[in-house]
């Protein structure tokens, strides 16, 4: 029994693949892929669209959900699969308007479509602001980079920074951390907010 | 305080490195001074934005990896999704272009005739002749170069007879069809041409007009007439045909009131019948028309079958007006009747056809 388990397909609910997203588990990202992935590719690819676009238009609509999801407390006002097609759709309008070719799009049939507009427009936000983040980041420059990530996002002891970068002692490396820290902070809020 | 150290213990204070009693000194210290905490606040805010653009951007990579990995359909779905169509086409051109070849080869026709004991009764002329004849050529000519060796047309023959005295003939459909010139001959060796008026290939009739302007309108009237009414079994019959280049005589009895597997529109007959015999009248012996021989069943001897006249006269009536030249009367006074039966053959022949396809 076990083993037909393990066999069949399993279906998920909603809830416990947003939990999945939020976390970053790859079985929860290749089973949204799985499930939700061909009525797109069959939109985009039915719709003057490749097989390479459509798979970048799903990417961006998983990035669209997963800012939704770790921003927010977001509640799913449909199913999972039907809002990814719906921003799908709305995302493949946008380029397809950008391609001058203002044509409706033929849905498949029996999918209602979810007003997705907002979410789209906050996930471009963050997209912007993420990226303001990324170009600082890559501009400050080497070690300041890597002892801010080190300290920050990997959690490591000064301790460790400190032997890893060769300091003398570990006010050396405190110092130079908050030194990197404020010309990230320079970069990031002097850039022009466009 | 100096910046530095107030975010040194922001740092602690976020990652949780703080004893109670130093949380506790943080925590007064913010709340005493504004400046500070919004200070602490904005750090704290950017270390969350920083934090999550690194998780975001893994997310992304994953993400971007996952989907890189799915078996994206292989490459043999991918190729039938694209040329799905042109597929389609080509099994429609395929099959179009056999069913055209088998046609064209003529093997529904084969399989027809080969799948039903029904043998149609035309007969191949000259087809071992000619085949010996070729063969002798070939011999002779085995030493001088000279190929050229013009083949006669495939012919075929068969029996029709005159339905009325200005030149309209009945036989089988399946003696003239394919025809490229039809001839009619008679028993003193003089040859007509004819054309088809009209072909019933359902019942396997064909009716012929003798176009020949040497067919001479003075022939006497039609000496039989056709019985429209259904005979009783048993009743003695017989038929004049063209089973050879001479007229051949048969005689027999009505063996059963319908036709190949239960025609209605036919008789079963026992006469003998060879191919050549299609297309021959079948008289009854007051010389009256009953039917036209049209094949036999393989395999079973004495069974030949015979159109009904009646089938004739309905498919007489549905000749459209404008194919005709001339109404078809048809005779209906009988002169045979009280002549013996040599006589009533003698008098016949006259009127009954070899039937020359080419």
């Amino acid at each position: 029994m076990s083993k037909i388990r393990q066999i069949l397909p399993k279906t998920r609910e909603d809830r416990e693949l947003l939990e999945g997203l939020r976390s970053g588990d790859n079985s929860v990202i290749s089973y949204i892929y799985k499930t939700c992935y061909p009525s797109v590719s069959h939109l985009i690819i039915g719709n003057k669209g490749t097989e390479d676009e459509a798979k970048d238009i799903f990417q961006e609509a998983v990035m669209v959900l997963y800012d939704k999801v770790t921003h927010e407390n977001f509640e799913l006002s449909s199913k999972l699969s039907t809002f990814l097609y719906a921003v799908c759709r709305r995302l493949w309008l946008k380029q397809l308007n950008k391609r001058e070719n203002s044509m409706g799009t033929q849905d498949s049939d029996g999918m209602e479509i979810a007003d997705v507009e907002s979410d789209v427009q906050f996930h471009i936000d963050k997209e912007h602001e993420f990226a303001k983040m990324d170009s600082a980041m890559s501009q400050l420059g080497e070690p300041c980079q890597t002892i801010l990530k080190d300290f920050y996002i990997r959690n490591k002891s000064m301790n460790e920074i400190c032997e890893k970068f060769g300091y003398t002692n570990t006010d050396n490396a405190k110092t130079q951390k908050y030194k990197c820290l404020q010309r990230l902070k320079k970069l990031f809020f002097d850039q022009k907010s466009d | 305080m100096r910046q530095q150290e107030f975010l040194e213990l922001a740092d602690r204070y976020l990652t949780g490195q703080m004893s109670p009693k130093e949380i506790d000194e943080f925590e007064l210290l913010c709340n005493q001074d504004q400046e500070l905490n919004a200070l602490y606040l904005s750090h704290a805010e950017f270390v969350q934005t920083m934090k999550r653009n690194e998780a975001r951007l893994e997310f992304k990579n994953q993400l971007s990896q996952t989907i890189k990995e799915q078996p994206s359909e292989t490459i043999i779905v991918r190729m039938w999704k694209k040329l799905k169509i042109n597929a389609v086409a080509a099994a429609a051109v395929a099959v179009l272009s056999s069913l055209a070849t088998l046609y064209s080869t003529g093997y529904f026709s084969t399989l027809r005739r080969t799948n039903s004991d029904y043998s149609a009764l035309k007969r191949e002329i000259n087809n071992v002749k000619r085949n010996v004849n070729a063969h002798h050529n070939a011999i002779r000519n085995i030493n001088n170069k000279e190929t050229s060796n013009p083949q006669d047309a495939l012919q075929f023959g068969a029996t029709g007879f005159m339905l009325t005295k200005d030149g309209y003939a009945v036989t089988n459909f399946h003696v003239v069809s394919g025809a490229d010139s039809i001839h009619l001959q008679n028993n003193k060796g003089n040859s007509f041409k004819a054309s088809i008026i009209y072909v019933d290939p359902e019942k396997d009739l064909a009716i012929l007009h003798i176009s020949d302007s040497s067919f001479a309108a003075q022939a006497p009237n039609i000496p039989y007439t056709f019985r429209r009414q259904s005979i009783d079994l048993g009743e003695g019959i017989y038929t004049i045909g063209y089973p050879r280049d001479e007229a051949v005589y048969g005689e027999g009895y009505l063996s059963s009131s319908t036709g190949y597997s239960g025609d209605t529109t036919a008789y079963q007959i026992s006469v003998p019948v060879n191919p050549g015999n299609s297309g021959g009248p079948v008289l009854d012996k007051n010389g009256n028309i009953i039917g036209i021989i049209s094949g036999k069943q393989k395999g079973l001897d004495g069974a030949a079958f015979a159109i009904k006249t009646k089938a004739l006269i309905e498919t007489l009536n549905r000749i459209p007006e404008e194919s005709l030249k001339g109404n078809i009367v048809l005779n209906n006074k009988n002169s045979l009747s009280s002549l013996p039966r040599t006589e009533q053959i003698k008098k016949l022949q006259d009127y009954i056809y070899m039937v020359k396809v080419y």
